[in-house]
């Protein structure tokens, strides 16, 4: 689950590492009269004014814009970001509408610095990486000279040795008595932030340098490991909806893992291996599928029902492929599940079944008294061959 | 012969319970599996089923009845500590099926694990089976069948799909391991590849990968080096976009790493034969077997 800026932000600030004064605004007015009252905490005229959406890449896309003029400029900044389609390279061609801004602080850059922390899952462990080279061209920097990023493994036992976090201080040429124990500190909270609140990747880039010589963290990016909701109630409040496929959403709240993908083969399958194995093989057969969709290896009715509910409503979809591997999951409980699915929307579209496993006669048996036109496969790749060629057959008449 | 596992195999299941836990362990001891006990904290003195002694620890299960392997069936919040207590109390194997275990716990549990002799299976898998003589974990013992061919597999289900298409030709499975789908798990492709190639009753083998991490990549390069046996593979998730999570937290591509191409293109490289679609992995396996 990804989070804004701001929020990152705001968390940051509970770990000690410096963020500048800031605050979230949701509306042009909002945004007014945050900039007023930060030029005034600051006495500096200069504000930013920061889209927030979750894909990064925001300043070269043109979402993030500083106000040098006061008040008045910062409103008119606010005018043209809050609303806009915001394209990045992160978002993909359609971009991302802004719903809210963030009103920060300008600061006196003197550097740039990249900063991270992720999970290394090859050595498993926590690994912290950065560069001198930071900014909006990290990725041209990572691609061309990977050498300019250092990176250092936590050993979970000992935690973030002191050393380390000094090694990576005299690496990022931080070496001076007061800036070293800053950037100390601040990698020290970091840390500890990334643990506490079971984090997946926290990214500060840049994390800068003042003209003053401060270390202050002037963006943040900030991903929790899903697995980890079951104890941070507090996740809730921090996600947006806007941010997320609604139906990716909907299927979660109902234990189902939908992922939404361009083509226009439905797929309704047990397990998240054979889910993807079933796009792949319909995209062998030369069709498209239009999702990823794991109902789970002990759905009930009700939740196979929920799954293919989804599938249906979707106009992009020319044709479904049930492809169901009962292990745990019964075939007759995944038979009844769609039946009762078409009950209620009607079923315009050719449907394929492959059922294989526990209680697969009474499935088959559910599937063949339901009266709906139901083209049974008798495996995996029998199945797939027979979407695409009826969802073929649709298109050309 | 087999691997991990065999007909002697004493089995302790740890959240057995639970609903998800005491459905399995009645397939389980249904299939012949040797469950000779269950922890439940709480519960010990009492029988699962009327059979089966509860424990209220898994030392208790270990020292009483002569339990070698734990199977975990504990809900996320406290399955790593599950591990952790089954390796103290000295089980030599740990079969973890629970899904959803916030990562940084398995990282420390990894750690933990770092030279003790408990070997660690899972978690978020379906558990190993050897055909008709000990299944530990959720997969559907019917479509096994005993036999000379190896699966390992990330997928629970994928898995099923290569022993049934075996089992449709007539051809049995020595032993089948899920390893499980998560970024952080215990034993890894390496770990059982090494085991197949010494099990002098396996002859050929089927690997399941799919995109995510660099698994896959880091087998192929030991294969290429040590594998007397023949392989094939199916990668899963060519059809996948990058930076979405497919199902398991590790099925994704970040960054533009662990693609499937990259991992098909390591294993050709090593000589494995690697299945043009899911529903081919068994044919793949015996076009190399003859
Ligand atoms: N408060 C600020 N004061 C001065 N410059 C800023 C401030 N916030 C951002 N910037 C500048 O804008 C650039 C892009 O902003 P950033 O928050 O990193 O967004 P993104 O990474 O999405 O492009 C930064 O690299 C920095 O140069
Ligand atoms: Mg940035």
């Amino acid at each position: 689950m990804k989070i804004h800026e701001y929020q990152a932000k705001q968390i940051f600030a509970r770990y000690g590492i410096p963020v500048p004064k800031g605050e979230p605004a949701f509306s042009v007015a909002e945004a007014e009269a945050a900039a007023q009252r930060l030029i005034e905490a600051t006495g500096i005229p200069v504000v930013v004014v920061k889209a927030q959406i979750h894909a990064g890449g925001r300043g070269k896309g043109g979402g993030v814009k500083v106000a040098k003029g006061g008040v008045a400029d910062a409103r008119a900044l606010a005018e043209k970001i809050l609303g806009m389609q915001l394209i990045t390279v992160q978002t993909g061609p359609a971009g991302q509408k802004v719903r809210r801004l963030y009103i920060e602080q300008g600061l006196d850059i003197d550097r740039e610095i990249y900063l991270a922390l992720t999970l290394d899952r090859d050595r498993r462990r926590i690994a912290i990486m950065a560069s001198r080279e930071g900014g909006m061209d990290i990725e041209q920097v990572a691609h061309d000279t990977p050498e300019k990023i250092h990176t250092l493994h936590v050993d979970p036992v000992i935690g973030l040795a002191p050393y380390q976090a000094r090694k990576l201080g005299y690496a990022l040429g931080l070496g001076a008595k007061e800036q070293m124990r800053q950037f100390t500190k601040l990698l020290d909270g970091l840390y500890k932030c990334f643990l506490a609140e079971d984090c997946s990747l926290v990214e500060i880039n840049p994390l800068v340098v003042t003209k003053k010589g401060d270390i202050v963290a002037l963006d943040g990016k900030v991903t929790f490991d899903d697995n980890a909701e079951i104890r941070h109630p507090e996740w809730a409040d921090l996600r947006d909806a806007d941010e997320e496929d609604p139906v990716e959403l909907e299927a979660k709240k109902v234990g189902i893992s939908y992922v939404s993908l361009d083509g226009d083969i439905g797929c309704l399958v047990n397990g998240a291996g054979l889910a993807m194995g079933t796009m792949d093989i319909i995209l062998h057969y030369g069709g498209k599928p239009a999702n990823f969709l794991d109902v789970g290896g002990g759905a009930s009715k009700e939740q196979v029902k929920k799954a293919f509910q989804m599938i249906l409503r979707s106009d992009k979809v020319k044709g479904i492929f049930v492809n169901i591997f009962g292990g745990i999951m019964r075939c007759d409980v995944v038979a009844e599940g769609v039946v009762a699915a078409t009950k209620e929307l009607g079923l315009s579209v050719p449907l394929v079944v492959r059922l294989e496993g526990t209680n697969v006669e009474a499935g088959k048996k559910i599937l063949d008294e339901s009266g709906l036109k139901i083209e049974s496969a008798s495996s995996m790749g029998d199945g797939a061959q027979k979407i695409v060629a009826a969802v073929k057959q649709g298109a050309a008449a | 012969m087999s691997i991990l596992v065999n007909k002697d195999t004493r089995v302790v299941i740890q959240g057995i319970t639970g609903e998800y836990g005491s459905q399995h362990a009645r397939a389980c001891l249904a299939y012949g599996t040797k469950v000779v006990a269950g922890v439940t904290p709480g519960r010990g003195g009492q029988r699962f089923e009327d059979k089966v002694p509860l424990y209220d620890t898994v030392e208790d299960a270990v020292k009483k009845e002569g339990a070698d392997v734990s199977c975990i069936f504990v809900p996320p919040a406290g399955a790593a500590d599950a591990i952790v207590e089954a390796a103290d109390a000295g089980c030599r194997l740990v079969i973890c099926i629970t899904e959803g275990i916030p990562v940084l716990d398995m990282v420390k549990v990894r750690r933990y694990l770092e030279g003790k002799p408990t070997r660690l299976i899972g978690p978020n898998c379906p558990g190993i089976i050897t055909p008709e003589e000990c299944k530990i974990g959720i997969m559907p013992g019917h479509i096994h069948k005993k036999g000379h061919i190896g699966v390992l597999s990330k997928s629970g289900t994928l898995t099923y799909e290569a022993v049934g298409q075996l089992t449709a030709l007539g051809v049995g499975q020595s032993s089948c391991v899920g390893i499980g789908g998560d970024p952080v798990a215990g034993m890894d492709f390496i770990d059982v590849l090494e085991l197949f190639n010494e099990d002098p009753d396996t002859h050929g083998v089927i690997m399941i990968g799919e995109i995510g991490g660099g698994a896959e990549q880091k087998a192929a390069a030991w294969i290429k080096a040590n594998m007397k046996k023949p392989v094939a593979a199916l990668i899963a998730g060519r059809a996948a976009p990058p930076g979405k999570r497919m199902g398991h937290a590790g099925a994704i591509i970040s960054g533009g790493k662990g693609t499937a191409a990259e991992k098909i293109e390591a294993l050709e490289d090593a000589g494995v034969k690697v299945a043009p679609t899911p529903a081919d992995m068994a044919s793949t396996l015996m076009s190399l077997m003859k």
